[in-house]
């Protein structure tokens, strides 16, 4: 008798598994990930900051007076030498809880104001995304799959919302909609609502994610699995939504943090150009507005901000390419107009 | 009567002769050398028939000449009408609606061309021609100016204005009475251009002149140069005096920051825009010798839509004006070096104005601090509470903070208020129309001429509001029928009793004010910074600093 032994069949893992362990090897994707999760944190905190602080970030208290060392402290402090022009916010005072970036021009707590205004460019890209992923995975699906007149009429389309220069096309829609907000049949939109700039800036960046999702669905529509649903008599409906999009998920993933990455930027110009999130309100981008006119005296009001977009960007598209390089290696998916 | 007179003669007389020879030293000393401005942006067009700016104005008083001008002189003086091309004051005669002017011989305009009868005839009836901004208002009393409105290009103004080029005399005739026609005048919309200048807006293309200057180099994206004009002769030092720089350099583009360190490093001498907020400190304690605080007859104000909720309710109107902490305001313009807190519509040292405010703590004369109790209380009289408002400010950094601390207030009394920065280019215009329906905003006014009217009867007159229109500059839309018609009664009053005007002026002031058509936040003042080298610095009520009255060497 031979002592042969039998050969078990091994236990592969998924490709889900291997991307996610191929993930969690690359350092630099996980290290981002991490300073993002706790930037997100910490804007999340934000409520429970301005309470535990006792300030009201959008509120003015020019009048306020803080206690620094026993001490009375104004948080808007009058010039008192020569003619006494002018009045300076109190600086940073490094004391978390008490004007620890210290105020700005309305005498506001900058830290407070900086918490809340990353909540608002994080929900606003969060939702923006959510919302260009949708409108341009469904656009590309339909475009790619059924082809002919459909395919020529949404292609057109998205080449004449890419023709126009992003930035220039998003100031446009802002300006248009500033004001009176947005009224079309059941869709109402008050100006002020931060609805609005996730609409817009969702709709400006569709042909982004339509255009490659469509080539991707192109050839998908031709593979021999789609070929034979088709022959079979399968809907439509069901080969996009049962076989088609489970093969484009992984780069919908992709797109993501990457995409994320892009609409903040984007929220942050239209709110520095007054044209994105309203006063009081803040965000990322008017809290460097704000800080603008504070850059000789106070330059952290817009320094911090700005360094917030920089550092969670720089995360976002550090991880986006980590995520692309463990889900998708082969792809040739890339944002942008190349 | 009489002796007074030769009194005040011989008291002129001899201010001149001591005033002249150190004059004479000043030129001589002084004269020369190229004066270097700045600004963000040109004023518009050239054309100072169309041209409705202050950057604009100022530029143009050492340039252009009307029949009458503003004295150039320091302060309240430079409120004074002194004849300019005109001989003299003109006579008036049947019953205050004919003003016949002498005009003066040999003026020539910087071209080489006389000035005479036909360029004056002209010049007025190129006022309608190209449909130039208060033609409507300030001009319509002129005989023939109602066909003018109507027909433009035709424009004769035949019996209103008339030339008689053997006398050299020009008739103006209106169709009643109209106390305020000198100053109006004496602005630059009345200049006395070429005959032969184009009735169109002449845009980027110099104009010839009769002043001290001409404009000889413009573009409206990097500068103008200003140079002394070859064919001027001085003929009246209290209406066209003589200036001391050859070149007045005036360039465009550069931002505010980068305006005060040019300033402060001595390559450039000064700037038309506001001083940024956050070099108030460093200036007012390291710069003060260049340093020039002067008032200003204006009114930084919110005006209320009186036709719309919640404020064409008066009690709401006045809640938002209790309310309202004007020390809070003055302290985001500068502080109280650079404004002061106001409640009522004429400005301080104004005619007409006897202090006022009945929206205060303790109301008096003088606002002293805010009311929130009876702000709340007025509201919940108002049946308004909870009504959503919304702000629209300008898009600067003082209107932006000055919307959020009143978007911070109307929260507290009791509104669900929101706060809207849009363009400074459009938020004027956008503010006056109706269609835009916009309940609160913040703006500015600042004089044209120096009468009440120019406040009261411009801002708050029924005819002045324009249902749909972007020129509607009752902003509030107020229409008070017993007020209209005694500003009525005040501007006719006018022609015959200016200080009993002036008395009716003040009632109707608080009159106005009572009702809250809008809230008066503070007076600035004018803060100019100039470079080390400039000497002379004289600022005229009516038109800012005098530039050319300055020296750079």
């Amino acid at each position: 008798m031979s002592n042969q032994a039998v050969a078990m069949p091994r236990k592969t893992r998924g490709p889900w598994a291997v991307a996610f362990a191929k993930l969690a090897r690359d350092r630099a994707a996980m290290a981002s990930l991490a300073v993002f999760l706790l930037i997100v944190l910490a804007c999340l905190s934000a409520p429970l900051y301005a309470k535990w602080a006792g300030v009201d970030p959008f509120a003015s208290t020019l009048d306020a007076v803080i206690q620094i060392d026993g001490a009375d402290v104004p948080v808007m402090e009058q010039s008192t030498e020569g003619l006494g022009l002018g009045y300076t916010p109190l600086g940073p005072t490094w004391r978390l809880g008490n004007y620890f970036l210290g105020a700005d021009s309305q005498g506001r707590d900058v830290m407070a104001r900086m918490l809340y205004g990353g909540l608002s460019s994080l929900l606003i890209s969060g939702a923006a995304t959510i919302f260009t992923l949708i409108i341009g995975t469904a656009a590309g699906l339909i475009a790619g799959y059924f082809g002919g007149i459909t395919d020529t009429v949404l292609s057109r389309l998205l080449d004449v919302l890419w023709a126009f220069p992003i930035y220039l096309l998003a100031i446009s829609l802002s300006i248009v909609t500033i004001a009176q907000g947005i009224r079309i049949g059941p869709i109402d939109i008050e100006s002020g609502s931060l609805w609005l700039p996730v609409i817009i800036i969702g709709i400006v960046y569709v042909p982004y994610v339509a255009r490659p999702i469509r080539g991707q669905v192109l050839s998908l529509r031709h593979s021999e699995f789609v070929l034979a649903a088709i022959n079979l008599g399968v809907p439509g409906w069901r080969i996009l939504w049962r076989d088609i999009l489970p093969n484009i998920t992984t780069t919908l993933i992709v797109f993501v943090p990457l995409m994320m990455a892009l609409n903040m930027l984007t929220e942050s110009a239209l709110s520095f150009l007054s044209i994105g999130v309203q006063p009081p309100a803040a965000s990322w981008g008017t809290i460097i507005q704000d800080g603008q006119a504070l850059l000789y005296t106070r330059p952290l009001v817009a320094l911090v901000p700005g360094l917030a977009i920089a550092v969670s960007v720089m995360a976002l598209n550090v991880f986006g390419d980590g995520l692309r390089d463990a889900l998708d290696p082969r792809s040739k998916v890339r944002l942008g107009r190349d | 009567m009489k002796k007074l007179l030769l009194a005040a003669s011989a008291a002129a007389l001899l201010a001149g002769t001591w005033l002249a020879p150190a004059q004479a030293e000043y030129l001589k000393e002084h004269r020369g050398g190229t004066i270097r401005l700045l600004a963000r942006s040109a004023a518009g067009t050239l054309d100072p028939h169309i041209n409705y700016t202050d950057q604009g104005w100022q530029m143009y008083q050492p340039i252009y000449d009307g029949l009458v001008a503003f004295r150039k002189a320091e302060g309240m003086d430079g409120f004074t009408i002194v004849p300019d091309l005109a001989e003299a004051l003109p006579q008036v005669s049947n019953d205050g609606k004919t003003f016949t002017f002498k005009l003066r011989k040999g003026i020539k305009f910087s071209n080489g061309q006389d000035m005479g009868v036909k360029d004056v005839v002209a010049s007025f009836q190129r006022i309608f021609k190209v449909s130039g901004p208060t033609s409507g208002t300030f001009y319509a009393g002129i005989v023939g100016a109602d066909k003018c409105l109507a027909d433009t290009k035709n424009c004769t103004l035949d019996g209103g204005v008339v030339g008689d080029e053997a006398a050299g005399t020009i008739t103006l005739n209106l169709t009643k009475p109209d106390a305020e026609i000198l100053y109006k005048l004496a602005l630059p919309h009345a200049v006395v251009l070429p005959a032969d200048t184009p009735a169109e807006d002449m845009g980027s293309k110099p104009i010839p002149s009769t002043g001290a200057y001409m404009i000889s180099a413009f573009d409206p994206n990097k500068g103008m140069t200003v140079s002394r004009n070859p064919n001027f002769k001085q003929w009246s030092e209290e209406a066209q005096p003589d200036g001391y720089p050859d070149v007045v350099q005036y360039d465009f583009g550069l931002s505010e920051e980068a305006a005060v360190t040019a300033i402060q490093n001595g390559e450039a001498d000064w700037m038309f825009d506001a001083l940024p907020s956050d070099r108030l400190g460093e200036l007012g304690s390291k710069s003060m010798d260049q340093l020039h605080i002067s008032p200003l007859s204006a009114w930084w104000y919110a005006p209320l839509n009186n036709r719309l909720a919640p404020f064409d309710n008066e009690k709401a109107r006045q809640a938002v004006a209790y309310a309202i902490d004007r020390n809070t305001l003055v302290k985001l313009f500068g502080g109280k070096v650079l404004a002061s807190p106001v409640c009522q519509i004429l400005p301080p040292d104004f005619p007409g104005h006897e202090d006022y405010c009945p929206f205060t703590k303790n109301p008096g004369a003088k606002w002293s601090a805010p009311d929130l109790d009876k702000a709340k209380q007025l509201v919940e009289e108002s049946g308004t509470k909870g009504q959503k408002v919304t702000i629209i400010v300008e898009d600067t950094a003082i209107s932006r903070s000055i919307g959020v601390y009143l978007q911070s207030v109307l929260t507290t009394i009791g509104y669900v208020a929101d706060v809207k920065p849009i363009s400074s280019n459009i938020q004027f215009t956008y503010i006056q129309n109706t269609n835009n329906k916009v309940q609160m905003s913040v703006t500015q006014w600042y004089k044209d001429y120096p009468a009440a009217s120019d406040f009261l009867n411009i801002l708050f007159s029924c005819a002045s509001f324009r249902e749909g229109s972007d020129a509607s500059i009752n902003i509030a839309g107020f229409c008070d029928k017993d007020i209209d018609a005694k500003m009525q009664k005040a501007l006719d009053l006018g022609v015959t009793d200016q200080k009993a005007a002036d008395k009716m002026w003040a009632e109707i002031d608080k009159q106005v004010t009572d009702k809250a058509p809008a809230v008066g936040l503070f007076t600035p003042k004018r803060l100019d910074f100039v470079s080390k080298r400039v000497g002379n610095f004289k600022f005229n009520r009516q038109f800012n600093w005098m530039i050319t009255q300055s020296w750079v060497q």
